[in-house]
């Protein structure tokens, strides 16, 4: 089976600093990625430098396209590559007013991509943004409404809807949880586990969080220092880890 | 359906002066279709260790685990996950609880990860929830608040849902009550009769003999125990 | 004989704007930048549209300025007097007899013809200005044809009033390819886009120059189910009693009587002259004018 992701020795460097090195590995349909680390593991460089948002100093990474088969992501035109951010790709940020128009309504950010390619109903349109507001768990009457009238737990779910609405199939994710309150968190992965069963995304899911990729992440790399010191099925890492800094990392968490 | 081989495990506790812990030595044994086989030996002698090694979920350092087609020992996490989605079945000891999930989707789960349709599976999940004793009113409700048997017989239901052709019990009648026992022992004696291969560990020596064709000590694998 | 160079700017200059100019032909509706000279009059004046006018004046041209349709306004008469003394060419109040036109927010209601230019005044050239504030990435969305969020933005309107409230400044989609701002003309006007004259757009202060020319297939953004409609008042011109034009509404008194009237006073004057007579009109054509 063709993987759909294929990253192969990625590294990225700040002068003589580390961001992130050799890191390759294969993600196939379906599969859920986490990548674990403290501040200045590299994870967050990894992150973008898959996605296409920093340009690596060395490597490749593949992408399954529909039409031509597996690219070179990196050596794609910038008009295929936003492309793919459209379409089959999507990135959900730390922070939800990066990934959002907060000037613009609910119904509006998620038609977005919609309209981006080529949709012309706006009835058609509305009625699947009411929709996918309802997958999230916002209600109807908010469609009208600017993000700036949301909580932070609503505005990370509407960033989750403007992103899937148009199928996406693979997903990156920063710290999706990070800032929320455990309550809206706990709602927030319930939301994230099944979106992803139901459309059969593959995602990467960066998070310093042991609990989020025990819950939703298939497959675990983690980090240290820019480079990939464990990774295996994510509960096989986090039941017998290996390396001394999984140890440290897994034997520190607290227990509630 | 199921063949160990030579396997061999230690902990290295890289945080604690790097001590070395060799917890399994030359491990063997094979379970064929039908039969159900219990892994014995005294508390800390590896039967748990060794029923994670199999599932994957410990790593091996030496041997094979064969799982129909598949060394578990040596396969890509591709495959242990492919494995444990169809073929491989696991209860373990404790219900790992999702917040917000009712009883009802986490017994359907299996079933929906390899395809089935929704309203079959719920519906194969209400079968199971009610032979097992859990209140239909429970069903909707997260079994975050359940009592720890109620946990148990949700994570039963679960592990039954799917017919696995390969299963690894551990423990599954602890904390139940004789009505529960004997439901739990039955879904065991279906499986078998499904031709389903079973690890089991079963604390109670009456369950064991019942539905155990035989019985390995563990202890004679335990390095230091021997 | 002045002491300016013909039609003010230099030559040099004028090189420079022709050759946007031809640019801008070349790919209707892209944005060209110009290097926007210092004019005797200040941004927001209409510096873009008098440096479009000047780079395209030949000493045989008829010139005629018009502001919000009228060709007496102070705008009006005061850039059409920089023109008659920079460049001593032939001005005139009548769009048929002009062969350039400058424009401030309205097209003429005459039909213009292949041997004339009409100069357009723009404020702000960037459709997506008040949705994306990055010219690195209005540029990039230009380039790459993303324009989903000029959907956005009418999304929006349907969303908030029922119907796109766009009234001016309504964008265009231009030979299928680039979408513009066809300065703001009222949407009323947006059908007249497609015409046989020579279409050219000149902002000033943002420094740009964009063209369409003649027979460009111009599309105003709408929805299937929201499809674009020119509309105007429902009213009929008070002095002329045209139908068909686009009306100016203008309040008489404290009682809250008004008169609507056309916008464009060259039309409506002719059509006073040849006997049409609105509501509030008189017999006498001199009076009217």
């Amino acid at each position: 089976m063709t993987p759909l992701l294929q990253v192969n020795d990625i590294a990225k460097f700040y002068g003589s600093h580390v961001g992130c090195k050799g890191v390759s590995f294969d993600l196939f349909p379906g599969e859920v990625m986490g990548i674990v680390g403290e501040s200045g593991s590299g994870k967050s460089t990894l992150l973008s430098c898959l996605a296409g948002h920093l340009e690596p100093d060395e490597g490749q990474v593949q992408f399954d396209t529909r039409a031509d088969g597996l690219k070179d992501t990196i050596k794609m035109s910038e008009p295929e590559r936003r492309m793919l951010g459209r379409t089959d790709w999507a990135f959900v940020h730390q922070h939800a007013r990066d990934g959002l128009r907060m000037n613009i309504s609910a119904g509006g950010n998620v038609g977005e991509r919609l309209m981006a390619v080529g949709e012309r109903h706006y009835g058609d349109i509305r009625a699947k943004a009411v929709d996918w507001l309802d997958r999230v768990e916002i209600s109807e009457d908010r469609v009208d409404d600017r993000p700036t009238t949301f909580s932070g737990g609503m505005q990370q779910r509407l960033q989750i809807a403007r992103n899937l609405v148009t199928g996406p199939r693979l997903v990156f994710m920063d710290e999706p949880t990070g800032g929320l309150d455990v309550s809206v968190q706990a709602r927030l992965l319930d939301l994230l586990r099944n979106l992803v069963r139901e459309m059969g995304l593959s995602a990467i899911i960066v998070t310093h969080d042991l609990a989020v990729v025990r819950l939703l992440a298939d497959r675990l790399m983690v980090m240290k220092g820019g480079h990939v010191v464990e990774a295996g099925l994510t509960d096989q890492v986090l039941d017998d880890p290996q390396h001394a800094y999984t140890q440290l990392l897994v034997s520190s968490v607290l227990q509630v | 359906m199921i063949r160990i081989e030579n396997v061999s495990k230690s902990f290295t506790l890289h945080n604690q002066g790097a001590a070395v812990i060799p917890v399994m030595h030359g491990a063997s044994l094979s379970v064929a279709a039908g039969e159900c086989v219990a892994l014995t030996g005294a508390s800390g002698a590896g039967k748990s260790t060794l029923m994670r090694m199999i599932y994957g979920n410990y790593l091996v350092d030496d041997g094979e685990i064969q799982i129909g087609d598949t060394d578990v020992a040596t396969a890509q996490p591709r495959e242990i996950l492919q494995l444990r989605h169809d073929t491989l079945g696991y209860v373990s000891q404790f219900l790992r609880v999702v917040p917000r999930v009712p009883a009802l989707e986490i017994v359907a789960g299996p079933l929906l990860a390899v395809g089935t349709p929704q309203e079959q599976a719920i519906e194969r999940a209400r079968h199971l929830l009610q032979r097992l004793n859990i209140p239909e009113r429970l069903w909707s409700l997260s079994p975050t608040t359940f009592s720890g048997g109620e946990q148990q017989r949700v994570n039963i239901a679960r592990g039954f849902a799917h017919i696995y052709p390969a299963m690894l019990l551990d423990e599954p009648t602890a904390s139940l009550d004789v009505q529960n026992r004997e439901t739990v022992l039955q879904l065991i004696e279906e499986a078998k009769a499904r031709g389903a291969a079973i690890i089991g560990i079963f604390h109670d020596e009456a369950a064991r003999k019942r539905v155990c064709e035989r019985e390995i000590d563990v202890t004679q694998f335990t390095p230091g125990m021997n | 004989m002045s002491d300016y160079n013909f039609a003010y700017l230099d030559e040099q200059t004028k090189r420079m704007i022709r050759r946007a100019i031809l640019k801008g032909l070349a790919i209707p509706g892209y944005q060209v930048p110009f290097a926007s000279r210092e004019m005797p009059m200040p941004y927001g004046w209409g510096t873009g549209g008098v440096q479009v006018s000047a780079a395209t004046l030949t000493p045989d041209d008829t010139l005629k300025v018009i502001d919000q349709g009228a060709d007496d306004t102070t705008n009006a008469v005061s850039i059409r007097k920089f023109f008659e003394v920079t460049a001593g060419v032939a001005t005139t109040e009548d769009t048929t007899q002009a062969s350039i036109i400058q424009t401030r927010h309205r097209i003429p209601e005459a039909d213009l013809r292949e041997d004339q230019i009409l100069v357009y005044q723009v404020p702000i050239p960037e459709p997506l200005r008040f949705l994306e504030p990055r010219e690195t990435e209005t540029r990039k969305m230009h380039s790459l044809e993303e324009y989903g969020l000029m959907h956005v933005k009418l999304y929006e309107d349907i969303s908030q009033h029922g119907a796109i409230a766009t009234s001016y400044a309504y964008p265009v989609k231009v030979e299928g390819r680039y979408v513009m701002d066809p300065s703001p003309i009222p949407k009323f006007d947006n059908p007249k886009l497609e015409m046989a004259a020579i279409q050219l757009f000149g902002a000033g202060r943002e420094q740009r120059i964009y063209a369409l020319p003649p027979y460009t297939k111009v599309v105003s953004l709408d929805f299937e189910d929201y499809p674009f409609v020119a509309t105007k008042a429902d009213h009929v011109c008070d002095m002329c009693d045209a139908s068909d034009s686009y009306l100016d509404e203008v309040i008489l008194d404290d009682q809250g009587n008004r008169m609507f009237v056309c916008s464009d006073t060259d039309y409506c004057t002719g059509r006073q002259q040849a006997g049409h007579v609105g509501a509030l009109g008189t017999t006498n054509a001199e009076d009217a004018a």
